[in-house]
């Protein structure tokens, strides 16, 4: 087992470096330059000063010159100063975002994993019910929702009309004076929107994904040993399907890091979190080339290590994958 | 050869008919085939259809809720919702179209020749495939549309080039269990070349997940562009995008909720619409689906 998780480890040490290549190449292939956006609008800007500002941001090596520098750096964790007024260390600014943008997609996959399961697992053995047939239907729904005008309407319907919940930030103003009790209620009032709402695209693929697995898994022959033999059928369901309809979960919730990630962009923006997504999203607009890089190679890293640690625990909860790779 | 001509034709309409057979049977399938129809009406017929100019300001009727006279109501510049929601009809769906487009004819022509050549064309281009699919899909469209002018062609292009590999993943595997097949064989045998091998013999036989597959990719599609839109990276105003409108529905968003809500509905109708038929289009083909 340990053989195969060093194995796996070596083999996404490419994928990590491909990554840096390829986000490297992406985005100084695209036209346009921060520094024009400093200098293109401002006409008592010289060519000379142009030039040096260029120079001073290392822009005006050659591409493969300033990869090689650049990789070396990302490799000791330094992606350089932001573009930004501010000139902080990009790592640093990251730093300061990404637990946020982590502990909201933790949340949201806490959410989907307890209410998707259930979900799954009721209307799998109640197939062709009305609840089977109302949890399609809000499973359709919910895969065309768009999710930023949920978020919306939500905001509009129970922050702006009805006032129970705060429509933006992650506390509110008078958050210093709360007692203990009050940070956390006033934390969590915060919370509620954001994560209900961006859990819900997953919701539904999940909840779909655990129905076709239980009604599979109840279909084989030792679920129906299990009934044979005279086993209530809760037994049956919660302890012997159950647990074979659960393993490809870890798998699932591996792989769904990008997209939760990915969707945090929009999230943060409406609802003004200040996470990894607002971050990426307010330096895309002023073209903060460091910033950019940094956060799409984090993505992307975080993105390998959902994949590996997928793969891994999935070797770990499923004997039968461990040995069939072993060999 | 005329006979095979024919007996082509044959297998090619019967296969039509099986597939309309079970296509039919499903409700929500045809839900969303009639969708898609009404859709595609109503962006061909915009001009017929709208009741105003999707771009025609209004001075007097700044952010009138709905009335009889704008039954969608209006935004900020005075300019009729419902027009605008008719209008960006063909904007959403000819982004959809094209970017799916696109992705489908990179990952068909990179997932045709992962699967027909094997070897190191296959571990290249799947590598690649991989390291493609490490990247936030929307974070990597943000950084390259942000550099670009954001155009709709620039958005229909990243949206299209950031979306193929589950297209190139789908024909490779097709690729690989049917390349060993008897018919293809027998076409190597007779001397066809790689090229007519794969583009005749095996392509075709490769196409019905990849259907699926653009279906389902339009919505996507949609939905992104609306995204990007709805964030002032998308469409520009004054042309009229729902994701667009949108973002006047969050300006607004405690004087004017129909700003807001109209136009999402627009965008969950369609991807709904795309999605049911895609799985649809899916049950129809799969036999092993069917029995159930």
């Amino acid at each position: 087992m340990l053989r195969h998780i060093l194995k796996r480890i070596l083999l996404s040490l490419p994928l990590l470096i491909g990554i840096t290549f390829v986000s490297f190449l992406v985005i100084h292939l695209a036209p346009g330059e921060p520094t024009s956006l400093q200098t293109d609008l401002n006409p008592r800007v010289s060519a000379a000063s142009k030039a040096q500002l260029r120079h001073l941001y290392g822009l005006d090596e050659p591409l493969p010159v300033q990869y090689v520098k650049w990789a070396w750096r990302s490799f000791r964790l330094d992606f350089g100063q932001s573009f930004a007024p501010d000139g902080r260390k990009v790592t640093e600014k990251i730093a300061e975002r990404i637990p946020i943008t982590i502990f909201l997609s933790l949340l949201e996959m806490l959410v989907i994993v307890l209410i998707a399961i259930p979900i799954g697992i009721l209307s799998a053995t109640r197939q062709y019910s009305l609840f089977d047939k109302a949890t399609t239907v809000f499973v359709f729904v919910g895969f065309a929702m768009p999710t930023f005008w949920l978020a919306l309407l939500c905001m509009n319907l129970f922050g702006v009309h009805l006032g129970w919940l705060p429509i933006s930030g992650l506390q509110s103003m008078n958050y210093a004076q709360l007692s203990i009790g009050g940070e956390i209620l006033d934390r969590a009032r915060h919370l509620i929107m954001p994560v209900l709402v961006g859990a819900l695209g997953g919701l539904a693929g999940f909840s779909r994904y655990m129905r076709s697995n239980m009604l599979e898994v109840i279909r084989q022959d030792y679920i129906r040993t299990a009934r044979a033999k005279g086993l209530p059928e809760r037994t049956v369901i919660y302890k012997h399907a159950l647990r074979n309809a659960l393993l490809p979960v870890v798998t699932i919730l591996g792989l769904s890091v990008p997209s939760l990630i990915g969707g945090g962009v929009i999230f943060e923006t409406i609802f003004a979190i200040p996470g990894m997504g607002q971050l990426f999203y307010g330096s895309v607009m002023s073209r903060d080339y460091p910033v950019i890089m940094g956060i799409l190679v984090i993505g992307a890293a975080l993105t390998l290590s959902g994949n590996l640690l997928a793969d891994i625990s999935y070797g770990l909860v499923d004997p039968r994958i461990r040995v069939a790779k072993e060999r | 050869m005329e006979n095979t001509v024919k007996h082509g034709e044959i297998t090619g309409r019967f296969r039509r008919s099986v597939f309309w057979r079970h296509f039919r049977k499903n409700k929500l399938g045809l839900v969303g085939a009639g969708i898609v129809l009404v859709l595609a009406g109503i962006a061909l017929l915009a001009p017929l259809l709208s009741p105003y100019d999707p771009t025609e300001l209004d001075a007097q009727r700044i952010l009138s809720p709905p009335s009889r006279a704008h039954c969608f109501g209006t935004d900020r510049l005075g300019r009729d919702v419902l027009s605008r929601i008719i209008w960006g009809s063909r904007i959403s769906l000819l982004v959809g179209f094209i970017a799916v487009g696109i992705a489908t004819s990179i990952g068909v022509l990179v997932g045709s020749l992962a699967g027909y050549y094997g070897r190191w064309v296959d571990s290249l281009i799947m590598r690649f495939v991989d390291l493609m699919l490490c990247f936030p899909t929307f974070f990597l469209i943000l950084a390259v549309i942000a550099f670009l002018e954001p155009s709709i062609w620039n958005i229909m292009v990243v949206i299209g080039a950031t979306g193929w590999m589950g297209v190139a993943r789908l024909v490779r595997a097709e690729f690989l269990s049917l390349k060993e097949r008897e018919f293809v064989l027998s076409a190597r045998a007779l001397g066809a070349s790689d090229l007519r091998i794969i583009l005749r013999h095996i392509l075709p036989n490769a196409l019905a997940p990849v259907l699926v597959s653009a279906t389902l990719g339009v919505a996507g599609a949609i939905l992104t562009e609306s995204a990007l839109s709805f964030l002032g990276i998308g469409i520009q105003p004054p042309t009229p995008s729902w994701g667009n409108i949108l973002t006047g529905g969050k300006d607004n968003l405690e004087i004017a909720w129909w700003l807001s809500f109209f136009p999402g509905l627009a965008i969950l109708v369609t991807v709904l619409g795309y999605n049911l038929l895609g799985e649809g289009i899916r049950d129809a083909l799969d036999p092993r689906l069917r029995q159930e």
